[in-house]
């Protein structure tokens, strides 16, 4: 999202001034065109009044109004399911960076040929439905060599690799966007005819100039991880996020609605942050997609 | 009545001063170039006659008729980008015809005139072909015929060679004279490359700090400057600081020695004042005039049909660089020799001193501080 | 011996000589592959194989023919329906939402605040924008009882439902897709274009139908696919909000897959490849249709 792009190339020597001649059709002075503020005001009621919605409904509670957000924070599951998710997401992260950062990069200098089928192979899970991928993982890992979802941990396991493949899709957009902005091939170079090796090369020069894609992309990453019900719900990881709240929305009538807009805050105030660390780079930011 | 008038036009952004108090008139046909540093506010101005900006202040004619307010797609001005700003999605042909299109022209009108112009900047057959696949100096040349297609009575040219490679700056720059010729449309060309300026325009307007320094033909400006700034500015005057000893005689200081300026020196006795001599004036040996300056070779440069030598005139750091053109008989003088140096008074320009007296420069340094 | 030339075609001068340069090419990718094997792969594969027997165990191809029995056609109507209708729509007032924080000269910041909330709009999918919207506009719903007691007293609610339901609840992630993707090509119209054309003497329409809008124009098309797959593949919202009554593509897959009790696996696969099929068309028409754009608006 380009709120992390910010800043507006300068033209001419005079910068960013607008004169308002050429930002209108005709000569409209004036503070933003009638048909904008229409257009933002309707935007701005459809996305909010729901939100207004669930904050009522949180509030139904008598005598204390907020006893459905107490009640949210003093239940272990909520600490639990988020912290589970959250530690998930992170590691997920980790590892789709690890995997994805060296690939792009890979595949731009040393092999652009292959390039198509790296970036048909991240948009697949897109492609595919999540019950699918889940029930999928399940029948594999439950026979045969690998016996992943015989154990706890090998479900977890199974949980982040299928995240890590969930994320591809923005992973692999964010790093190649930002992967194209920077001159990968002269930087290489440079670092190349001063003596680096390849892991130094990623380490110290292209994963610190991707610094705001990779953000973008984490931030994603995580708000999906932590959003994602259905290979949890197979994969019975019933401590994650996602399953407790839809546990929560069938035995408790106000807390979910508190869990919705506590959540949805946050995240919120995640992407402010990205933005705001963005702010003056040139790396367009990754788009989300939902389901 | 000149046929494009500037009169007192200022433009301000919030506060900065862009463009001060910029009077011009250019007759029908004549070629015009605005030539400075990056911000003195030449494209500003530009984009004032073109309409992109309103200007804060004063007024502007074309014809007779004020365009001052008009909206810039009311003006019949035609303007040629520095980024050449070619439609992506539409054939060079497309390109071309578009301010006819839009105008409601007829078809059959329409790509009459669209071959003629391919034909006139050489890329005739090519109409269709996209932007992208043309190289930088194509489509500079697809973006100068679109401007001409309207017929526009003023054409606005936005330092269109900027982006492009010496060699083909320079063909370029002879083609776009050269049609301005045939066709005798007025012309601005806003520049910061002071040899296209001069070896284009019929006139040069030199700007500093949104103000007009001078404004005159091509030799005036370089021989004659009227301004420390234009002096430095254009061609690669040496200037010195010398002090005046005698100033109805016009005998002056320089680094300990005596020379002599062309005429009576506006300043008095003892007051410095701003020297400037051109390098090609200045001759090795002493046959090039009367006034006769010593001192040790820093550096000789070659530059291929010149080679620059550059003395050393005292031990503050006052240096001269003169000009000889490249002989491969003659052998260059040895680095650290003591030469003496001759120049007529007449090729000794005083300045109008600036406010305080910067520090001496030469040519090269001059440039340098200008980077 | 040809990848050897077209390795060498690309202009790689960084490499040691053609011989390790070809493995090592190729063993820089091998980690991303592996990983894509394990984890995506063989699901997929398990999907293809899967979608091949019945619920006995016997290779059938029974499955394909059985999708165009009971439900299944309709789940594909409506899925494709809806994902029509809200790519079209969700395109539109995307686009024209995009449009008035980048053209239409609003503050500064509500344009950080549309696009970082897009940024969250666009993933609030699932358990709580259905609930979200339930409460809202549903029967008890406060907006509800709002213009009830504002006198329109035959209004019960929007029917969350019905396809229409669903669609006005999927507005809520692909209005902001749309925004996402469609603001920074707005902001990418240079304007120097629009100053060539009205140097040109283009009035502002003329602008934006011969220059602006066409070279946006792949954006746009691409964008409103790229919503079509993605509502297509939604599936915990209107499963909240239908509760399974509506049957669409993702919830019948879902519970043959799972649920119910005479559940048939295979043909669930198979719809599944259906889904597949009508996703990565969807998913390659978007990609060219990208290519094209960023060839313009990079020129």
């Amino acid at each position: 999202m380009s709120g992390a792009g910010g800043a507006q190339p300068p033209f001419g020597p005079i910068g960013v001034m607008r004169s308002w001649l050429h930002t209108s059709d005709g000569g409209r002075r004036g503070f933003g065109a009638w048909w904008a503020w229409v257009i933002f005001i309707l935007g701005a009621l459809y996305f909010i009044l729901p939100l207004v919605g669930v904050f009522f409904h949180s509030i139904r509670t008598r005598p204390d109004i907020f006893l459905a957000y107490r009640q949210v924070f003093a239940d272990p599951a909520f600490l639990r399911g988020l912290g589970y998710s959250f530690t998930a997401g992170v590691i997920t992260v980790v590892v789709s960076l690890l995997i994805i950062v060296p690939t792009a990069y890979w595949v731009r200098l040393r092999v652009p040929r292959l390039r198509p089928v790296v970036e048909f192979v991240t948009l697949m899970p897109f492609v595919i439905p999540p019950v699918v991928l889940a029930f999928g993982l399940i029948r594999i890992y439950s026979q045969g060599p690998v016996r992943l979802a015989a154990s706890d941990t090998g479900l977890n396991v199974m949980l982040i690799g299928a995240y890590v493949v969930l994320s591809f899709p923005y992973m692999y957009r964010a790093v190649d966007t930002g992967l194209a902005s920077i001159d990968v091939r002269t930087l290489t170079e440079a670092a190349q005819s001063l003596g680096s090796g390849w892991t130094r090369i990623l380490a110290r020069v292209i994963f610190p100039n991707l610094r705001t894609s990779l953000l973008s992309g984490a931030f994603l990453t995580l708000a999906i991880v932590i959003g994602e019900y259905t290979i949890a719900q197979v994969l019975a990881r019933t401590m994650a996020f996602a399953p407790y709240l839809s546990l929560l929305g069938r035995n408790q009538p106000y807390q979910p609605a508190a869990v919705s807009l506590i959540s949805f805050g946050l995240t919120w105030l995640a992407m402010i942050l990205i933005a705001f660390l963005g702010r003056g780079s040139r790396a367009r930011v990754q788009v989300a997609g939902a389901r | 009545m000149a046929f494009l008038e500037l009169e007192g036009v200022r433009k301000s952004f919030a506060g900065t001063v862009a463009v001060e108090n910029f009077d011009l008139g250019a007759e029908k046909g004549e070629f015009v170039s605005f030539l400075g540093p990056s911000g003195c506010g030449k494209t500003t101005t530009l984009r004032m006659i073109a309409g992109f900006e309103l200007p804060t202040a004063g007024s502007i004619r074309i014809d007779g008729s004020e365009v001052t307010n008009r909206p810039p797609n009311r003006r019949n001005v035609g303007m040629v980008f520095q980024s050449y700003a070619l439609f992506p999605n539409m054939t060079v042909a497309d390109n071309i015809g578009f301010g006819m299109k839009v105008r409601g022209k007829p078809r059959d009108r329409i790509n009459t005139k669209v071959a003629e112009l391919l034909d006139l900047i050489h890329l005739g057959g090519r109409g269709d072909r996209f932007p992208w696949q043309l190289s930088g100096g194509q489509q500079q040349r697809v973006a100068l015929a679109r401007a001409l297609a309207i017929e526009p009575q003023v054409l606005l040219l936005d330092e269109p060679l900027s982006a492009l490679d010496a060699k083909i700056r320079v063909a370029l720059r002879h083609q776009i004279r050269s049609i301005q010729r045939q066709l005798g449309i007025t012309t601005v060309y806003v520049t910061h490359d002071q040899e296209e300026a001069l070896s284009l325009s019929d006139r040069v307007v030199v700007m500093s700090e949104g103000r007009i320094e001078q404004v005159g033909a091509p030799a005036d400006i370089y021989n004659f400057p009227a301004t420390r700034f234009v002096a430095s500015f254009v061609g690669t005057l040496n200037l010195l600081e010398a002090r005046v000893v005698d100033a109805p005689a016009g005998r002056l200081s320089l680094a300990g020695q005596e020379i002599r300026a062309g005429g009576a020196v506006d300043a008095s006795n003892g007051s410095p004042v701003t020297v400037a001599i051109r390098p090609e004036g200045i001759e090795l040996g002493t046959n090039g005039g009367t006034n006769q300056v010593t001192g040790a070779v820093e550096d000789v440069s070659f530059l291929g049909s010149i080679v620059r030598t550059r003395l050393r005139l005292d031990d503050a750091g006052t240096t001269l660089s003169l000009d000889t053109f490249n002989d491969p008989n003659l052998t260059a003088p040895a680095i650290d020799s003591t030469v003496t140096v001759s120049f007529p008074p007449e090729a000794c320009l005083v300045l109008a001193s600036a406010a305080a007296p910067p520090p001496q420069t030469d040519a090269v340094t001059a440039a340098e501080a200008l980077l | 011996m040809a990848d050897v030339a077209a390795v060498r075609e690309q202009g790689a001068q960084i490499a040691p000589p053609a011989r390790s340069r070809l493995s090592w090419s190729w063993l820089g990718l091998v980690p991303f592959f592996l990983f894509c094997t394990a984890f995506l792969f063989l699901p997929v594969a398990f999907l293809i194989l899967g979608s091949l027997y019945d619920p006995e165990g016997a290779i059938t191809l029974q499955n394909y023919a059985d999708l165009s029995t009971g439900i299944i056609p309709g789940a594909f109507a409506n899925s494709i329906e809806i994902s029509v209708v809200t790519a079209i729509a969700g395109g539109i007032f995307g686009f024209l939402l995009a449009a008035s924080v980048t053209l239409g000269r609003l503050p500064r910041v509500l344009r950080t605040a549309l696009l970082t909330f897009s940024g969250v709009a666009s993933n609030f999918a699932g358990v709580p924008l259905a609930l979200a919207f339930i409460f809202t506009l549903g029967t008890l719903g406060f907006l509800t009882t709002f213009l009830q007691s504002l006198g329109l007293a035959g209004f019960r609610g929007v029917n969350l439902t019905s396809k229409l339901g669903v669609e006005i609840v999927y507005m809520y992630f692909q209005f902001p897709l749309m925004v996402l993707i469609i603001a920074p090509a707005l902001e990418g119209l240079r304007r120097e274009w629009r100053e060539a054309a009205e140097n040109m003497g283009a009035s502002a329409f003329q602008y934006w139908r011969y220059v602006g809008l066409p070279i946006l124009t792949p954006t746009i098309l691409g964008t409103m696919i790229l919503l079509f797959g993605n509502a297509f593949g939604a599936q915990a919202t209107a499963f909240q909000l239908t509760g399974g009554t509506l049957p669409l593509v993702t919830l019948v897959i879902s519970s043959q897959i799972r649920g119910d009790v005479l559940h048939n696996p295979g043909l669930g696969y198979a719809m599944a490849m259906g889904m597949v099929v009508i996703m990565g068309v969807s998913i390659l028409l978007y990609t060219l249709l990208q290519r094209r754009a960023e060839h313009w608006l990079r020129a």
